[in-house]
């Protein structure tokens, strides 16, 4: 009954994780639309969505834990749709862990290593301990340890089979804040130094971004959009990425005209430039564009200093209605004519004691941060959705 | 007043020693009376303390055949109980099969029928079916009452069992049956023991269905009950108090293995 991973052909193979139009349904409910997706050899990769978006599914499919309805999942050269998960060179780390009640930490550790028959695993395990410091705690049980060592048992466990890819399925869910930060670091720090494929799903957006070369925002069984942690932030395509990803403002607006890089778009009684590049929806004139801006982008100028405001920046006119000091920042909440619940994040560099709740201000930024989505969409989809939560 | 006030503060003490003598006093008379050298064939009054009957355990005609026999048919009531009640518990909670929930409910039927109806029918179908009444059809009685409760005993324990634990052990290369070996059967192993252990106490012990469908065949319970017509022998509480300590060892001896265990561990 011994099963051997083929680990020989790691390396000429590569790591690269492919999957070709998969797809996985329920019933008449569809977990994950057909999608395609190529994780990088090497790169630490995040899943990121709310519950229920099918991010976990999708690693599950990976994994082999869930048999795909269609499509296809490549490791490399090798097509392993159709292997078992323990046939595949992948290892997981699952959210509660799910470490072995009845073996110590070292069996547990040991596990993968004797169900492929390797004898002398001491050596091996002990440094895998030494890796995610719990050398000392190798002969205890796992419901003797904490939490957080817990985590780093199961992700011992994994990575000591040198999996060409390890998949994480929200292994910090179950931690603290100020735990989930540490290891935070600590799970960058070991993908750097063994330099495996980490697929990491997660409903944390600071998590993915924190941790993560590359994130795909998933929604209702597709992935929204896929990219740099930058890039997403500063270019979502969608609201959902546009609001699950940090706070966004939203007006919408109308287009007025097109010109070369630049276009002028009319909201309540003023005028916005929106650059080109930064538009995703159709800007056929007289047609509705969502415009966007996050809130650390924008000044606030008391009206009374209205004059001073150079040419050439978006502007709007509101009424602070609520203000709240967070020490490095104030938070604005500006109700305007065009946007009711407009959120500006001032840096407390020079504060200005005329901005309180009830004063008249101007928001103004620069036009090249502004981007602009389709209007024909839900602006709330995806708000508050992180804080909702609990996995 | 110091007394009520001694009361007041002792009183859970209290309360549960009470309690406790309440459930040990059978045992103790049990034991007692096995000393006891009656007059006449009634072992009911304390007359004189003797060894006699210790020394010869054996001493009554028939006494230790039925013994032995009712260890044989607990032992296999027990086994086949124990194998089928296991299997049988992890299809209720692990698959989705048709009339699943009628067979959960069904399962426990045989514990809710009265013993004695349950006890007459079981010789009624034996008889229609030209059975030879005896050790086989008495095995065959006790493995089916036993099933119940061995089935109750081990759903709890896989009901609680994480599922993600297998997955995991798949994904750390175990195959099926190296899945099953190495980590459901030893996480299922406390609440298949509990479910083994009361199927042997309840087959060692049944009186009444054994006795309708046992044929010329005697069973301990049997033997006891057919000499308390005629007169108790000694060697019945011998008997008794032997089991009775046994167990006891049994507990002591896996409690000091455990704590000894334990504190290895934690060296």
């Amino acid at each position: 009954m011994k099963t051997t991973k083929d680990t020989t052909t790691a390396g000429n193979g590569g790591g690269d994780v492919r999957l070709t139009g998969i797809s996985k349904t329920y019933g008449s409910f569809t977990a994950v639309h057909p999608l395609d997706l190529t994780v990088p050899q090497g790169s630490f990769f995040a899943l990121l969505g709310a519950s229920g978006c099918g991010k976990t599914t999708t690693l599950r499919m990976i994994a082999g834990l869930e048999e795909p309805t269609s499509g296809t999942v490549h490791l490399g050269d090798q097509d392993v749709t159709a292997l078992p998960p323990y046939k595949r060179p992948v290892n997981t780390v699952f959210q509660s862990y799910a470490l072995f009640p009845h073996l110590d930490i070292f069996e547990n550790v040991a596990f993968g290593l004797r169900r492929r028959g390797i004898k002398s695993v001491k050596k091996q395990v002990e440094e895998m301990l030494e890796l995610v410091q719990l050398g000392e705690q190798a002969r205890k049980k796992p419901h003797q340890l904490s939490g957080g060592q817990q985590q780093r048992v199961a992700v011992a466990r994994a990575l000591i089979n040198h999996p060409r890819v390890l998949l994480l399925d929200e292994p910090l869910g179950a931690l603290d804040l100020k735990l989930r930060r540490q290891m935070q670091l600590e799970l960058k720090r070991i993908q750097t130094e063994v330099g495996i494929t980490f697929v990491h799903v997660t409903h944390d957006q600071e998590e993915a971004m924190t941790m993560a070369d590359t994130v795909a925002v998933m929604n209702a069984g597709r992935v929204e959009q896929l990219g740099s942690p930058a890039d997403l932030y500063e270019n979502p395509r969608t609201t959902f990425v546009a609001n699950f990803l940090g706070t966004s403002n939203f007006i919408e607006a109308e287009v007025d005209s097109a010109s070369g890089d630049e276009i002028v778009l009319k909201a309540g009684g003023g005028k916005l430039v929106l650059p080109r590049a930064r538009t995703s929806a159709p800007t056929a004139t007289g047609g509705k564009v969502l415009v966007g801006v996050r809130p650390e982008k924008i000044s606030l100028t008391h009206a009374d200093d209205a004059g001073g405001i150079p040419e050439g920046r978006n502007r709007i006119t509101g009424r602070i209605a609520d203000s709240s000091f967070i020490g490095v920042s104030t938070q604005f909440v500006v109700d305007s004519p065009v946007c009711s619940d407009f959120e500006v994040y001032v840096q407390n560099i020079d504060r200005d004691a005329r901005l309180v709740p009830g004063a008249e201000v101007v928001l103004h930024w620069n036009p090249a941060h502004t981007f602009g989505l389709d209007a024909a969409q839900d602006i709330d989809a995806g708000v508050e959705t992180v804080e909702e939560e609990v996995a | 007043m110091t007394f009520v006030n001694w009361l007041k503060r002792h009183f859970v003490v209290v309360a549960g020693l009470l309690t406790l003598a309440y459930l040990l006093l059978p045992n103790v008379i049990v034991t007692v009376f096995s000393f006891n050298n009656p007059k006449g064939r009634f072992n009911y009054t304390w007359q004189e303390f003797s060894t006699e009957a210790w020394k010869d355990p054996c001493g009554v005609s028939g006494l230790c055949a039925s013994l032995s026999l009712s260890l044989h048919i607990a032992l296999w009531a027990t086994l086949g109980a124990t194998l089928l009640g296991t299997m049988i518990a992890f299809a209720l909670v692990r698959y989705r099969f048709r009339a699943r929930g009628a067979v959960n409910s069904l399962i426990f039927l045989p514990m809710a029928m009265p013993e004695v109806v349950m006890a007459a029918s079981l010789l009624t179908l034996f008889l229609n079916m030209g059975a030879q009444l005896g050790f086989w059809t008495v095995l065959i009685a006790h493995i089916m009452f036993c099933l119940s409760f061995v089935v109750v005993a081990v759903k709890a324990r896989v009901m609680s069992m994480d599922p993600r634990l297998e997955q995991a052990a798949q994904d750390l290369y175990a195959g099926p049956f190296q899945t099953f070996v190495r980590v459901t059967l030893p996480i299922a192993a406390p609440g298949i023991a509990a479910g083994a252990l009361l199927a042997f106490a309840l087959s060692f012990d049944d009186f009444i269905i054994t006795n309708f469908n046992a044929g010329s065949t005697v069973t301990f319970p049997m033997f006891v009950w057919g000499s308390a017509q005629r007169g108790t022998p000694v060697q019945i509480n011998v008997i008794g108090t032997a089991m009775f300590v046994v167990a006891v060892l049994l507990v002591l001896v896996s409690m000091i293995v455990g704590n000894r265990r334990r504190r290895q561990k934690a060296l």
